[in-house]
């Protein structure tokens, strides 16, 4: 196995790690968490190709992962916000308990 | 594949699964700091300095903290009474065991085409900031003004809903 | 086309014969009138009625005037007119009429006979609301009598014949309103109805043996020597010709119409209707036709009479007469409705009239009919005057002394009984009975017929003299007084009762006009006619036996006036006897027990049939639809509509079903999405794989 490898595979597991939490976890917040955790993933996974692919002068691979960062941090404000939001509504952010949408 | 990154990835993992696994939602969001901060030393690893330290300013000093504000706004840190799990969290695990079977089954399979390790790249800063302006330069206008509707639209959607609309 | 035969040098025939055919018609025609005219209108339908019929005697006398113009200039008149009816393709039918001897003494009898019951009615129905449709009525009997008088074809006097006996129906039926009534009419017209089919039988054979209906023809009629020797030719069953069998078919149309046993039944109970129409019609007249259709067909009925002797077919004619007559006499000497007794009395009178054609020919049967028609018209318009001068009542045994207070009836009445009886020399009932007793003494099958009848003439003298007793005799027993009826009603009783006595001068043997008359001869009076031996003898003793009837009759019931509950006197001394006759020897009662019963039974099974059989085919192909529609709306409402709802139904619950998944849960959604992301990529990993 290559370093490469390990390194995709690691980010492949926190991949997971988040996937799982977020597909489990009953609390908006955590799901939020795991969300941030799986783009954390996806980060490495740039960072590892940049290092260990073909032109890593091009630096590709590491602006990715920086508008990557950037944009994450948005994603989680305003997620959060959300999440406050619903908080205040319904008392609650126990994501079992809303299926208003149900159909 | 040395023992630092052993360490390190165990660290991240151990990490990534607290922040999965605890029942306090605060110390959920201590471990994803845990996370994140080992991520930072991987990148490091991976001589992308940057990109490590610009992880560490960020999630770690603000995300983080943004996450716990939220854990307290929402009065997350009580435990909730039927349990931390959702009723079909089986299923739930299925599916992201499905989903790394197939990653690393992809990777297992796939990444011994690639080049060794090369040589460690030299980033400068200055080279970052060149690439920004004049390659990047529409990406990052983009993203600032996302980072602007961001904080705007986060703010108002947080807000206090006061008495005869918004403000 | 009109042709003539007759025995005079004479070519055609005469204005008389032409017009003959008015005779029937103008009472017809004037029955016509009368059925348009208003109720209230009576006088009027009086008046036409009566008009009618003078005008029919007046042509009838004129006929009876011609025809013994030519008799006494040594003619035997026999003038025929016929014209063709109906032409199909090769065969015909012809009608016509003839006029000669025993046509024109009826004519005459009929008509007078008829004229003076008209006049009587008058009277009589007076207090009817009917009145109109009464006369209307009457003259169309008189008209289709008539008819039956003059016709030569034997399909015209059948369709006179079943006229007259429709008139009879709606006569006696006249009161339909009462059930009785009603119910007798239709026992006259079906009982009749069962002689005229063996009739009609008899009239089809005729005509498909001899080729013409018409009885002469000039050489060419069926009771012509031609068609009757053909005729003879021809074997029937049993032994018969076709000539004897066709008498003896024709016999059972007489029978039926004369009221002979057995199909006499009706006639008793005919007398529900008014006492005018028992007098015309079950006295004088219909009833007398029967008779009058055997000497007309006489020829056919004697067809192969050896020397002197006789056929099968008058055999059975006189015992049928003979039995008739005792038979009817003995029920009448147990009866006690004054019209009754009259009426079982005409039956026998024309058992006597049949035996008389059978054993001593026409003229002997025919002297009887003519005697009977006028003293039985007269006594049955005594009867009627009687009921009406007792306030309707009609029961003997509730009536007496009326002698005193209905001084002309009791007259007439008088003589029409002892006409009837046959009192010797004076009245002439004798002389007409006499001639039946001494045929029947000269013949030569058998004597039993004769004792039968002296035997029914002693009864006949009995029961007559227990009638007059009880009515005229012994005193009132009634209710409210009697009294004496309106001289239009009186009248013709009179004019009848001299016409009782003085028609026996016609027919004495000292002067035996009347049989010279109808066979063509000459005759004078000649007292040795009484020098026949043996004729004597038998004139004593029928008196002989007239008297002990008489006398036996007012024995029992003279002036004593029994009252009305006590039983009569001889059912004291023979109840069982008497009340056999008196319940007229059950003939009503066996063919109830027979014929009606089992037309009863057949009704029911036809009934049964109906709704059982053919209404349960029909039930049953009604059913077969019902379940067909049944089968159809199961299968519509099970298969068809079922399986259209269930299969909305399913779509609903698989609807249902795929709802399921929207369970607006964040994390289901992102569970889903990572589950499409695994398939893609796997598909990708293979695709680039191979």
């Amino acid at each position: 196995m290559t370093t490469l490898a390990g390194f995709l595979l690691v980010a492949a597991l926190l991949f997971s790690i988040g996937l799982a939490g977020a597909l489990t976890r009953r609390n908006a917040i955590l799901v939020l968490i795991g969300i941030e955790l799986m783009l954390n993933a996806a980060n490495l996974n740039l960072i590892a190709f940049w290092r260990y692919g073909p032109h890593p002068e091009a630096l590709t691979g590491m602006m990715f992962a920086i508008f990557s960062i950037a944009v994450a941090a948005a994603e989680a404000a305003v997620g959060l916000g959300l999440v406050i939001s619903i908080h205040r509504h319904a008392h609650t952010t126990d994501l079992d308990l809303m299926n208003r949408m149900k159909g | 594949m040395n023992l630092v990154f052993y360490l390190l990835a165990a660290l991240t993992m151990a990490g990534g699964l607290a922040a999965m696994l605890l029942k306090n939602t605060v110390h959920c969001a201590l471990a994803l700091t845990v996370a994140f901060a080992g991520l930072a030393m991987l990148y490091l690893d991976l001589d992308a300095q940057f990109a490590g330290f610009a992880q560490l300013l960020i999630y770690v000093g603000a995300v983080a903290i943004l996450v716990v504000f939220a854990i307290l706004l929402t009065k997350g840190s009580e435990t909730p009474k039927d349990g931390v799990f959702s009723r079909t969290w089986l299923a739930g695990l299925a599916v992201a065991a499905a989903v790394f079977a197939v990653l690393a089954w992809s990777i297992l399979q796939s990444v011994s085409r690639l080049s060794q390790a090369a040589q460690a790249p030299t980033v400068t800063v200055q080279q970052i900031g060149m690439a920004l302006i004049s390659r990047y330069v529409l990406p990052l206008e983009i993203v600032a003004v996302l980072l602007t509707v961001a904080l705007i639209g986060a703010v108002i959607v947080a807000m206090h809903e006061k008495e005869g609309g918004a403000q | 086309m009109q042709e003539t035969i007759s025995f005079t040098p004479q070519v055609g025939p005469s204005a008389i014969a032409q017009l003959l055919w008015l005779i029937p018609a103008v009472p017809i025609v004037v029955a016509g009138v009368i059925a348009l005219m208003k109720q209230p209108r009576r006088k009027a339908a009086a008046t036409l009625a009566i008009g009618a019929l003078s005008f029919s005697l007046l042509l009838s006398l004129f006929a009876f005037g011609y025809v013994l113009s030519g008799w006494m200039s040594g003619v035997a008149t026999h003038e025929v007119v016929n014209f063709t009816w109906i032409q199909v393709g090769a065969s015909q039918v012809d009608l016509g009429w003839v006029l000669d001897p025993l046509s024109a003494v009826m004519l005459v009898m009929v008509s007078f006979v008829g004229l003076l019951i008209f006049i009587y009615s008058t009277g009589y129905m007076k207090h009817d609301e009917n009145y109109t449709r009464f006369f209307c009525f009457m003259s169309l009997f008189a008209g289709a009598m008539l008819g039956v008088v003059i016709a030569n074809s034997l399909l015209l006097l059948f369709m006179c014949w079943e006229l007259v006996g429709l008139t009879s129906y709606l006569l006696i039926g006249f009161w339909y309103q009462r059930p009785a009534a009603s119910a007798a009419a239709k026992k006259a017209f079906l009982v009749t109805r069962v002689g005229d089919v063996f009739f009609l039988l008899g009239i089809v054979w005729l005509f498909s043996q001899t080729g013409t209906l018409l009885f002469y023809n000039h050489g060419l009629g069926s009771l012509e020597p031609l068609a009757l020797a053909g005729l003879l030719a021809q074997p029937a069953a049993l032994g018969l010709t076709a000539a004897g069998a066709i008498g003896l078919l024709i016999f059972a149309g007489a029978a039926g119409k004369s009221g002979q046993f057995p199909l006499h039944v009706w006639l008793p109970d005919a007398m529900e209707g008014p006492t005018p129409v028992s007098a015309l019609i079950h006295a004088a007249t219909m009833v007398a036709a029967g008779v009058y259709l055997i000497a007309r067909v006489y020829p056919l009925m004697q067809a192969d009479a050896l020397a002197g002797g006789t056929t099968t077919a008058l055999t059975v004619v006189t015992w049928v007469g003979a039995s008739t007559a005792v038979f009817a006499a003995l029920i009448a000497v147990a009866q006690n409705d004054i019209k009754r007794i009259l009426a079982y009395s005409t039956i026998s009178q024309l058992g006597y009239m049949m035996a008389g054609l059978g054993m001593g020919g026409v003229a002997v049967g025919m002297f009887h009919l003519i005697t009977h028609a006028f003293f039985k018209a007269l006594l049955f318009m005594g009867a009627g005057s009687v009921i009406h001068g007792c306030n309707e009542e009609q029961d003997i045994r509730r009536m007496g002394g009326l002698r005193t207070k209905m001084p002309w009836t009791f007259g007439t009445y008088a003589v029409g009984m002892l006409a009837l009886c046959g009192f010797p020399l004076l009245f002439s009932g004798f002389w007409s009975k006499d001639g039946i007793l001494e045929a029947a003494q000269h013949w030569s099958v058998a004597k039993t017929p004769f004792y039968m009848l002296v035997f029914g003439a002693l009864l006949t003298a009995f029961y007559m003299t227990r009638q007059v007793a009880y009515v005229f005799f012994g005193h009132w027993k009634g209710g409210k007084s009697a009294h004496e009826s309106p001289a239009v009603m009186t009248a013709p009783l009179a004019i009848l009762a001299f016409f009782a006595i003085a028609l026996g001068a016609i027919g004495t043997p000292a002067w035996p006009w009347f049989r010279a008359f109808l066979e063509g001869h000459a005759t004078s009076f000649d007292l040795q006619g009484f020098a026949e031996p043996g004729l004597l003898v038998l004139m004593v003793s029928s008196s002989l036996v007239v008297f002990l009837g008489l006398g036996l009759g007012w024995l029992f019931y003279g002036n004593r006036s029994p009252k009305p509950e006590e039983p009569d006197v001889l059912e004291r001394a023979v109840p069982p006897v008497w009340a056999a006759l008196r319940d007229r020897l059950y003939v009503d009662e066996f063919y109830a027990a027979t014929v009606i019963a089992f037309y009863a039974w057949w009704a029911r099974v036809s009934d049964w049939l109906d709704r059982r059989i053919w209404g349960g085919a029909v039930a049953g192909v009604a059913w077969a639809f019902r379940l067909w529609a049944q089968l159809n709306r199961s299968l519509d409402n099970n298969i068809v509509d079922g399986s259209f709802d269930k299969g909305c139904e399913e779509l609903t619950v698989s609807g249902g079903l795929l709802a399921r998944v929207q369970t607006g849960r964040v994390q289901t959604y992102l569970r889903i999405l990572a589950l499409a992301l695994v398939a893609l990529a796997a598909i990708l990993i293979w695709s680039s794989r191979a």
